[in-house]
């Protein structure tokens, strides 16, 4: 019985510092199946996988490989097991063509003979029905391209059980279709298959079976043939945990940003975020939902002024109500947008890498938004200063000293630090990314707080999150961003769990669902 | 289960007291002066003591000589003081030789075309405006290229130096004096015209309090100005800068102009206030030694003034020594190396500690 | 044409300096290491070549050219590999920065092949300049009957033999980087050391070799300036430092190519030499022509960053430490 799996990873557990990514985690992979491992965000798919290819170690648990235990403490050790993964960030060299990055560091004699790797290369490509020039460099490839590679490079080496990770998240439904069509044939020439994924439609279209991840636990696995949308959807996110979030009803809620058409496209020419049209209310908390890379990175950014932006798009700001004066901040770099006195607060999700400058003091990270204020050509400390005791004092940051470099801090009191510093500012919008991500209970609680405390004041809130449980008990309305379309706006004390998880995997036709 | 785990293992410290810190510099200078002792030794056969006691009599031993020492400490000071803002923006600027260069060539066309016409305050006055527009104009042709293009500051500003010492050269051939000499000779001999006057009777006091006045003006602008806040807020993250609304080019393309600037000043004093001619040795590749300088200084002003006074102790001392035990003063260079090699290789000690783990303990840190 | 073959004979042994300095500079480059201590580099082989042959020519009662040719050759390697390794221990093991330890490792070259080669024929009890004429002759040997072919022999064969190894190392280094397996591996090393590393490569020994076999051909373009350029002396009048900082130049004129690095080398001998055979240019403008080569190599690196072709840019970690911890 046991020899019918080629993989079983059994009470597998890893921990990095205080946080459990998988708790006694339980995976079983058939010979010649596609498994879907299934989960949420942060729900541990990445991690389980990085412990079957060599990148991490378990700290405890068993896995066997043909029904032998196994040790793998490398990726070579995996290679060698027969295992090959394909990353979400690929590893390959741009200036090399696909036989070259395929022959890398591999083993023999002193001259590549690129013929014969070409000749390989092309046999695995008949059998399987990829599409791959041996001699084409790889910064002229196209991101599937370069996925096609990655999974190549995995086979030449000798893969029998190959992990996809998100393959599809850079890919158009045509290419996906076309990786749907080679993956079956791996299958059914006997590779066992591994797809991480939070996409419920795939994991229906591609996968035999399907095993479910919550939070760092193993929540079930079935045949996906017995499963459909809902009941997936329901074992995913699970139950709905009541977090004693507070969330008042919104005061005389004014317009106070109109978003219209915006449209972002990234170097590539990728559209990431694509004509969203949204309006953002004064005195209310605006959620964000979406799978990770849904737009919503763009979407704050081009509000910030950090991003540029398709023509046509827009973000009117009225300060005073909808019938106010406007003014638009598409167009506008921070500089200008903080000088025509719009007061807008925005922590990003790169706390260390944008929202603060990583080896400063506490103090002189106080000073990133306010130093140019003043004619003198010198910067005021005594406020900066100030400020930093005050938010130490009052959010009970743990430091040494305000003139500590916030590098040496938790990732919690970063995070005070930096919220801290965006509410001094007396902001009229304020917008978070993923606010409470990696934060502890605690101090994640803090942060509902100051969020709500800004609600009251009638700041316009935009939250971006992952935990739809917050999302659904802290927000007043939800806007579900889908493939960097908005899907629906749905009001956060009527909607269900299930529904913002279902309306985050399928792209409803009806565009004008929200706005 | 056993993982196969490295036997070594570095870790970036937390950051070390200063103290600490700097008896780790100590102990690798005492370290490097043992090895160059012993270098000495095995080349002369001399008592290495009495080798570094006459390098102390060259540097120090007579007011004359420790003017001389101060003087060239200075310069090399000032350049280090010109490189700290660059560095502060990770913008390596090798190119201080050509920059120097420039400000020492401005300097000797004003001394040469001016020196009958104008009295000597206007020169100096009119040197050092051209001098620092020389060396800005050095500086931010590189920057220009690296805001708009990201060209490679390092090689660009090397390259830039060669320009610049072969402008030195043509312009040396222009001036020489007299013809066939190769040598613009000393400049305004008679009339002393467009130099340095000495103050209360100290011929190179000048120098020096201009010097210090920059360093200490440097300091201040890094510190305490809300251009020095850019310049740090750059060189930690640029991502940082633009959410902050800073424009990153213009902070590159102004610091630029100000690194260049202060170094080109640095040739305004070697020519005006020091060696009175022009010639490549006017910066004579101290403007590579600076970068070490401030590189090692960490960008602070005061720590430099102790390198660059070290440095110069060597150059010195070991010329001394050349002279007395039959050497050649490249012996300083030899010694500056292996003191520099040995100091830069302590960095490592104060930055990271090195473990040897024992192979059961295998527990991870953070995830990547 | 006498005087177009003058030129060119004299830029040909121009260029050979350069020649050895930029091959071994663009190995080590393609490991991601920016070694400026390239000058420092030369000035050690040179003064290592240089003192072997003397040492060699002075206790042997009867000195043969050609074992002195193979005593200051192993020496001159040997040296400057050496003094690759130091800059790799610094920058690899105590990860000094790359351009700091560079300089240095100028300085302290420069400073060691000074001392001794001014000093060298005084210590041993000699008196004035150092000079190895007998090893000098066997470097700057070539064949007569060749040489004698008119135009074409002196164009071609009237050169020492490090002319010529100098070209064939250099075409050595373009197969090796583009065909062999382990050149492979290097070039994925100096672009994207963490692919490398997850692909089983050993960064760490890719770059120590690279540096050290890199440092070792760089320092025969100083062996080859004592020995043939200036025929068995030294000079201290800076010479190889300013030929070493051309050959960094030359590094990136060739945009990381050896093979291109052939005829760029040439190429700069030529504009460096090119005044010589241009009638009525004073002193002065001599001193701006020898500019050139500098000018069009701060055209090429602006002209590369611009056009952002991708094969021509420096290696992309270039300049950058790797340390696996920190990915």
């Amino acid at each position: 019985m046991a020899e019918d799996f080629a993989v079983r990873m059994v009470d597998i557990t890893k921990t990095f510092g205080h946080v459990t990514a998988n708790n006694k985690v339980y995976l079983e992979l058939k010979k010649g199946e596609i498994l879907s491992l299934l989960g949420e965000n942060g729900s541990g798919k990445t991690t389980l996988m990085n412990m079957l290819s060599g990148i991490y170690f378990p700290d405890s648990g068993q896995i066997y490989v043909d029904g032998k235990e196994v040790v793998i403490a490398s990726p070579h050790d995996a290679y060698a097991l027969g295992i090959g993964m394909v990353h979400q960030h690929f590893k390959l060299v741009d200036v090399l063509t696909a036989a070259e990055n395929i022959e890398l560091g591999l083993p023999g004699g002193p001259v590549v003979d690129r013929k014969a790797v070409a000749a390989k290369v092309r046999q695995i490509c008949e059998r399987y029905g990829f599409d791959v020039d041996p001699d084409k460099k790889v910064y002229d490839m196209s991101v599937s391209e370069k996925q096609t590679l990655e999974i190549v490079k995995t086979l030449y080496r000798g893969a029998n059980i190959l992990i996809l990770d998100e393959p599809t998240a850079v890919l158009t439904p045509q290419e996906t279709e076309k990786l749907f069509a080679v993956m079956r044939n791996m299958r059914d020439d006997g590779k066992s298959i591994i797809i991480i994924t939070h996409k419920l439609n795939e994991v229906l279209a591609i996968s035999d079976r399907v095993t479910i991840l919550r939070k760092g636990e193993y929540i079930g696995d079935m045949e996906t043939a017995k499963a459909d949308a809902r009941s997936l959807t329901d074992m995913m996110v699970g139950r709905t945990v009541t977090l004693n979030i507070r969330r008042d009803t919104p005061i005389d809620p004014q317009r106070r940003l109109e978003i219209r058409n915006l449209t972002v496209k990234d170097a590539e020419g990728v559209t990431r975020l694509d004509s969203v049209s949204l309006d953002v209310y004064a005195g209310e908390i605006l959620g964000v939902a979406g799978i990770s890379g849904c737009g919503q990175k763009e979407l704050l950014e081009a509000i910030a002024g950090l991003q540029g932006t398709v023509s046509g798009s827009s973000v009117k700001y009225r300060p005073t109500g909808p019938e106010g004066p406007a003014e638009e901040l598409i167009g506008q770099t921070p500089r200008s947008i903080a000088e025509k006195g719009v007061r807008l607060a925005f922590v990003p999700e790169d706390r260390l890498g944008m929202g603060l400058v990583a080896g400063m003091t506490l103090v002189g990270n106080m000073m990133l938004k306010e130093y140019r204020s003043g004619k003198s050509p010198l910067v005021e400390r005594r406020h900066p200063h100030d400020m930093a005791q005050k938010i130490v004092r009052e959010l009970d940051v743990v430091t040494p000293s305000i003139d500590t470099p916030v590098r040496k801090l938790s990732g919690g009191n970063v995070q005070k630090v930096l919220v801290g510093r965006e509410i001094a500012m007396e902001p009229t919008v304020l917008m978070s990314a993923y606010a409470v991500r990696g934060l502890d209970i605690n101090t994640s609680y803090t942060i509902y707080r100051l969020l709500n405390e800004q609600k009251r004041r009638g700041v316009a809130v935009i939250y971006v999150g992952e935990d739809l449980d917050v999302l659904l008990q802290l927000c007043d309305r939800i806007a579900v961003l889908c493939g960097g379309r908005l899907n629906a706006i749905v009001d956060g004390r009527t909607a269900t769990k299930e529904e913002v998880g279902y309306l985050m995997t399928y792209l409803k036709k009806d565009r004008e669902a929200g706005a | 289960m056993t993982k196969h785990e490295p036997f070594i293992h570095i870790a970036r410290r937390d950051g070390l007291a200063w103290w600490r810190a700097w008896l780790i510099r100590l102990a690798a200078a005492v370290l490097a002066l043992l090895v160059s002792a012993l270098f000495i030794y095995s080349l002369t056969k001399l008592n290495p003591v009495k080798v570094y006691a006459a390098m102390w009599e060259g540097a120090f031993g007579t007011p004359r000589r420790a003017w001389i020492t101060a003087r060239d400490a200075s310069i090399l000071l000032c350049i280090g003081v010109g490189l700290a803002p660059a560095f502060m923006m990770r913008f390596w600027n090798v190119g201080a030789e050509g920059q120097v260069l420039m400000g020492g060539c401005a300097t000797a066309a004003v001394l040469i075309y001016c020196g009958r016409s104008l009295p000597t305050a206007a020169l100096l006055g009119i040197g050092l405006v051209v001098s620092l527009a020389a060396g800005a104009l050095w500086g931010v042709v590189p920057a220009l290229f690296k805001a708009k293009w990201n060209t490679n500051e390092t090689l660009f500003t090397l390259m830039m130096n060669y320009i610049a010492i072969q402008l030195t050269c043509f312009l040396v051939a222009k001036w020489e004096n007299p013809k066939g000499s190769n040598s613009v000779g000393i400049i305004n001999q008679q009339t002393q015209a467009g130099w340095f006057p000495a103050i209360a009777g100290k011929q190179y006091l000048l120098n020096v309090i201009i010097v210090l006045a920059v360093a200490v003006g440097m300091y201040l602008y890094l510190k305490y100005t809300k251009q020095g806040y850019e310049i740090s807020v750059v060189g930690e993250s640029e991502n940082t800068a633009r959410y902050a609304g800073i424009s990153v080019r213009r902070v590159l393309i102004r610091t630029m102009a100000i690194s260049g600037a202060v170094c080109g000043l640095s040739g305004f004093i070697a020519v005006a206030g020091a060696s009175h001619t022009i010639s490549t040795s006017t910066a004579g590749g101290r403007g590579f030694t600076a970068i070490i300088v401030a590189w090692m200084a960490k960008f602070n002003t005061f720590v430099m003034i102790l390198i660059a006074l070290l440095l110069v102790f060597l150059e010195k001392g070991a010329i001394q020594i050349a002279s007395q035990f039959h050497l050649n003063d490249y012996a300083s260079n030899v010694v500056e190396g292996i003191i520099l090699f040995f100091l830069l290789g302590s960095e490592f000690f104060i930055q990271y500690t090195v473990r040897f783990r024992s192979h059961k303990n295998k527990k991870e840190v953070a995830p990547s | 044409m006498t005087q177009l073959i003058s030129l060119l004979t004299s830029a040909i042994v121009f260029g050979t300096v350069i020649l050895y300095g930029a091959v071994g500079e663009i190995i080590t480059e393609k490991s991601g290491n920016l070694n400026l201590g390239v000058p420092g580099i030369m000035f050690l082989g040179g003064i290592a070549g240089l003192a072997a042959a003397f040492f060699y020519e002075l206790h042997a009662a009867e000195p043969i050219g050609f074992v002195g040719l193979i005593v200051s050759f192993i020496a001159a390697v040997a040296a400057s590999a050496l003094g690759g390794l130091i800059y790799a221990f610094l920058t690899i093991s105590l990860r000094a920065n790359q351009n700091v330890t560079g300089l240095t490792l100028t300085i302290f070259g420069a400073g060691l092949a000074n001392l001794f080669g001014g000093s060298l024929n005084a210590l041993a009890g000699g008196v004035g300049q150092i000079s190895v004429a007998t090893t000098s002759r066997a470097y700057r040997a070539y064949i007569p009957s060749l040489a004698g072919l008119g135009r074409v022999g002196q164009l071609f064969f009237s050169f020492g033999f490090m002319a010529y190894l100098a070209i064939v190392l250099a075409l050595a280094a373009n197969w090796f980087l583009n065909r062999s397996r382990v050149g492979l591996n290097l070039r994925a090393v100096g672009e994207d050391p963490a692919t490398a590393d997850a692909a089983g490569i050993n960064v760490t020994r890719y770059k120590y070799l690279a540096t050290c076999v890199g440092a070792g051909i760089s320092g025969l373009g100083g062996l080859y300036y004592a020995m043939d350029y200036i025929k068995g002396t030294w000079s201290t009048d800076g010479t190889i430092e300013a030929l070493g900082w051309l050959a960094v130049a030359l590094v990136i004129f060739a945009t990381w190519k050896p093979a291109r690095a052939i005829w760029s080398a040439y190429l700069f001998g030529v504009l460096y030499w090119a005044y010589n055979y241009i009638t009525g240019l004073s002193r002065a403008s001599i001193e701006l022509f020898k500019m050139l080569p500098y000018v069009v190599t701060i055209i090429v690196l602006v002209a590369v960053s611009m056009r952002r072709s991708r094969e021509s840019q420096p290696p992309k970690s270039l300049g950058l430490s790797y340390f696996r911890e920190e990915r």
